[in-house]
């Protein structure tokens, strides 16, 4: 059995409880349509005359196309139309350009040369799905393989093959200066000089697939104003809409996306690849065009979550704690950039992990190889380094031979420590979760432990920014030519500092453009961290080897104080049994009782309220239309 | 052959947003003739529950019954721009932009009420019922779908709100990374328990405790909903799934669900999760994004169990029993690590 105990008394006197709606556990709008298949989904909606897309697909990892003979497949029965790359009126085009972030390098429909297994080079529009694959069948191209290059490591070698020639050196290119993201904080080489131990571990993740019941797709129709629907399994509505304009040129007044009801996402529904080929296979043919993707394709052609490699080294004082640490990390883009470039930046913010360590460096790159492009999926850019961060962390609580839940406390971040991204940490309960899962598994943490607080100890000299060794090593190109070290520092011919403090201006949230908008504070149940942090200088730096920072130590919380977890005994943690499942879940409101349900008697066959009417032909509705299946 | 028990630890935060902001989303109120409110958006429910956290959003803002509140989303045409449902964006971005368009429609619905009861807007309170009196003077009163139908049909004024929240791209150093990415950060931690089996290399995991602090649960169901998936998601990313098996090498690649694993209805793990709630200052009523993070901490944890209960490291996912087995033989056997 599992269960579910929401702990109030734990950051009580930061909220307020007493909501009208906020924190009930309301049942979902359209939870009913869920449970009893009558929500529609893009495909739930039908077209009088719809005609099915289907993409021929390279073979290859890598090879250049010679020539693609198409004569077979347009005299197959049922084809409609042969859709190749010369079709696509702006075939080139990067996710993010619609943020202009990196540079157009992927084509819809590729004419020169394929990067990875599945690439598509033409697609077939028939009047059938089985039509469409046969003639699929039917098309001959005349590739000629390359080498290919399937380890990242191995594709930032000066002999690998160019994997995608708008970034030759076959990485993403940060700045128009490096091609990795550097972050540099501190001086990690003094931290290592210093330490009593050094801990280095490799990880490796492989591609993931985001698995969806409902694979990517969308059906597209020409609608009677000049203008063009498409039903669409989107993640993100106008990300489709406007990579679908951009890629046909098109203004993005003529589209009208509808979605919204999707069957599952995870971050494989936001690459936009299946809403620019329908939409143009409507364009090209007149009529109702769908192309869905089968399990194969959502498998091995759709953007899995990426493979991530990732090498940490860290220095570590006898007692624990963690002076510096390094990262060395690849992320395998695949053939084309999708949001691997962008996932690296949300990485590296993120480094080293919630702990605060006073000297951090990475270098993360974003490798282009031969295989099928990665994109994003729920914990985006964080799943691989935290498995590395917390394996990791295990490696260095057996090194210094420490209770691994004492190690995270005692290097946890805290309320007013300065990040390696340089700005300041707040709002933190990294050490209340460790806490709150120790005692509920029965796992004893020492007395230190449990007095530790995010709310105290932070701050003071962990909010100051010390000066920073950097380095100019990894720009454009110098790898190709040469080998470079990949680690953070090594090999620079070329140092430099930045002054300790230098930080800029963080940036806040733009302001409500009319006071009308500016809701009363009073009615957003929050109610400010509850004690500014104690900020004692230096002292928290210097070594020490209990576990409770010095300033916890100079400042004891007030007994009224809700912050830390108050331990049970220890015998009590052992016998601790979970709550019956929902036990202090707020009981349900009369609001949220579930609606009556109009249906028919069970007993009666299911039959529609009306028949379904055909041909409907409003002004400004798609003459396609023919109602939903269900309803 | 025997079965060794493990456990392991793990703890992570999560970033809240698109990481370099520079993602706006937009959200639309307006009251029908009977004092019904509509939410207008164009952000996807995956699933997550999108539509019934913001509904509960711009219900708790407007001060109304949640069922007196629709959300219409996700067509083009009628509903204002969204960047999208990623990057544990929905609930931060969207719900930031519900607020304030609901703020601003509540601002247009007291100030009706107040010229049918004769008062200042500023007097006037809602019960969250649908009535709406004076501070202090409950029996001063009319109801929410009255004062609608006064304004609508008799004042000529239209009980509506517009939204928008945004924090603006910041840059990155490209020398030292720094930059201001996000704005808060959920927290979790979990202890896994297991068991290996040093003859076949499987690994079994028995039981999850977990912590998991969201911010503010808005709604705790959707919560429990999540942590609970997100753990199976967890062990299923640990132990299963992988498009490429012998990564980097890309033979063995699974195209259905025969061959590509996950665990099924038999293979959910128990899971006693406590929910902390720290609320975030610029966060809709605190509430942070707990979909994303909470599958994060259950991959570290179940390797580090594993090392706990066998001696294996196993540093590269998934975790499956050849990799178990051949680490097992390296290593000359099983070597537990000790009681936890």
């Amino acid at each position: 059995m599992s269960s579910v105990e929401f702990r109030k008394d734990l950051f009580n006197d930061e909220r307020d409880d007493n909501l009208q709606e906020i924190g009930k556990p309301t049942r979902r709008q359209d939870i009913l349509g869920h449970v009893t298949g009558r929500s529609p989904y893009y495909d739930d909606h039908l077209f009088d005359g719809l005609l099915h897309m289907r993409c021929v697909r390279s073979p290859h990892h890598h090879a250049r196309i010679r020539s693609i003979d198409t004569g077979m497949a347009e005299r197959m029965p049922g084809v409609i139309r042969v859709v190749l790359a010369r079709d696509v009126p702006n075939n080139l085009n990067t996710l993010l350009s619609l943020i202009n972030f990196g540079k157009d390098e992927e084509k819809l429909i590729q004419d020169t040369k394929v990067a990875y297994i599945g690439e598509p080079v033409a697609a077939i529009i028939a009047e059938t799905d089985r039509q469409a694959r046969d003639a699929c069948a039917a098309v001959k191209v005349d590739y000629e393989v390359l080498n290919h290059v399937l380890d990242p490591e191995e594709a930032l070698s000066s002999d690998a093959p160019v994997v995608n020639e708008i970034y030759p050196n076959n990485t993403f290119d940060y700045h128009d200066l490096y091609d990795h993201q550097k972050l540099r904080f501190g001086d990690v080489e003094k931290g290592f000089a210093e330490a009593d131990h050094i801990v280095e571990g490799e990880y490796q993740m492989s591609p993931i697939e985001q698995a969806p019941i409902e694979t990517c797709g969308a059906i597209a129709a020409p609608e009677t104003n000049d203008r063009y629907v498409c039903y669409t399994s989107t993640q993100a509505l106008f990300f489709s809409l406007g990579t679908t304009a951009k890629l046909l040129n098109m203004a993005s007044s003529r589209l009208h996306f509808i979605g919204g009801t999707v069957g599952g996402g995870f971050g494989g529904k936001v690459d936009s690849i299946v809403e620019p080929l329908s939409v143009l296979g409507a364009v090209l043919t007149g009529r109702p065009v769908k192309f869905m993707w089968d399990r194969t394709e959502e498998m091995q052609v759709g953007a899995p979550r990426g493979a991530e490699r990732w090498r940490i080294k860290d220095g570590v004082a006898r007692d624990g704690r963690i002076l510096a640490r390094a990262f060395t990390g690849f992320f395998d883009a695949g053939a084309y950039t999708r949001l691997s470039s962008y996932a690296i930046i949300k990485c590296s913010a993120h480094l080293p992990g919630p702990y605060t360590i006073p000297n951090v460096a990475s270098n993360v790159f974003c490798v282009f190889t031969n295989r099928t492009p990665a994109t994003a999926m729920r914990g985006f850019g964080i799943t691989g380094v935290d498995f590395a961060i917390e394996c990791h962390m295990d490696k260095v609580a057996e090194t210094v031979g420490l209770n691994p839940i004492e190690l995270r406390i005692l290097n946890a971040y805290r309320d007013g420590d300065m990040k390696p991204h340089r700005r300041l940490a707040k709002n933190t309960a990294l050490i209340e979760c460790c806490q709150v899962a120790a005692q509920k598994s029965g796992w004893s943490i020492g007395a230190d432990a449990t007095r530790q607080s995010s709310l105290l100890g932070g701050g003071g000299a962990r909010a100051e920014i010390p000066e920073t060794v950097t380095d100019s090593a990894g720009r454009i190109g110098e790898r190709r030519r040469a080998p470079v070290p990949t680690a953070p520092g090594e090999g620079a011919a070329s140092k430099g500092h930045v002054r300790a403090g230098t930080q800029g201006i963080p940036i806040v949230a733009a302001a409500p453009q009319d006071e009308d908008m500016v809701i009363d504070p009073a009615r957003t149940g929050y109610r400010g961290p509850s004690s500014t942090p104690t900020r004692i200088p230096d002292a928290a730096m210097t070594p020490d080897h209990s576990l409770q920072p010095a300033a916890a130590a100079a400042a004891p919380p007030p007994a009224s104080r809700p912050g830390p977890v108050a331990p049970p005994s220890s015998s009590q943690y052992q016998q601790a049994k979970p709550p019956p499942p929902a036990a202090q879940m707020a009981p349900e409101p009369p609001a949220a009782q579930p609606p009556a349900v109009p249906q028919q008697p069970a007993s009666q066959p299911y039959k529609p309220e009306k028949p379904f009417s055909r041909g409907v032909n409003r002004p400004g509705v798609s003459r396609f239309l023919s109602g939903s299946r269900r309803r | 052959m025997t079965v060794h028990k493990g456990r392991g630890f793990a703890c992570i935060n999560y970033p809240i947003g698109m990481n370099l902001g520079g993602d706006p989303s937009q959200a639309l109120v307006h009251s029908t003739p009977d004092g019904k409110f509509m939410v207008s958006l164009s952000s996807i429910d995956l699933g997550q529950g999108m539509k019934s956290v913001t509904r509960q959003i711009a219900a708790e803002t407007l001060g109304v019954p949640v069922s007196d509140v629709y959300v219409d989303t996700a067509d083009s045409d009628t509903g204002p721009h969204c960047m999208g449902s990623f990057a544990s964006r929905g609930t931060h971005r969207v719900g930031n932009a519900v607020i304030r368009a609901a703020t601003e429609a509540r601002k247009a619905l007291l100030e009706a009420a107040a010229e049918e009861l004769e008062v200042n807007a500023s007097d006037l309170d809602t019960d969250g019922q649908g009535n709406i009196h004076v501070k202090g003077a409950p029996s001063r009163t009319i109801t929410v779908a009255d004062t609608a139908i006064a304004a609508q049909f008799k004042q000529g004024r239209t009980l509506s709100g517009r939204g928008i929240f945004l924090i603006p791209p910041s840059d990155v150093d490209p020398d030292t990374g720094e930059m201001t990415p996000v704005s808060c950060f959920a927290h979790a931690a979990l202890v896994v328990d297991l068991e290996v089996d040093d003859e076949t290399g499987e690994v079994t995991v028995r039981e999850i405790n977990s912590a998991y602090e969201v911010g503010r649960a808005l709604n705790p169901r959707l919560v429990e909903q999540q942590l609970i998936g997100g753990a199976w998601m967890g062990v299923s990313h640990a132990l299963y799934e992988t498009t490429e098996p012998y990564y980097p090498d890309r033979s063995h690649a699974p195209t259905d669900f025969n061959a590509y694993l996950m665990p099924g209805p038999g293979e959910v793990v128990d899971h006693n999760i406590a929910v902390l709630e720290r609320p975030a200052e610029d966060a809709p009523f605190g509430g942070k994004g707990p979909g994303e993070m909470c599958a994060n901490p259950v991959l570290p944890a179940i390797a580090n169990a594993v090392y706990n209960a066998v001696g294996v490291r196993c540093d590269t996912l998934p975790i499956t029993p050849e990799k178990v087995l051949r680490r097992l033989i390296a290593n000359g056997g099983a070597r537990p690590q000790g009681v936890r």
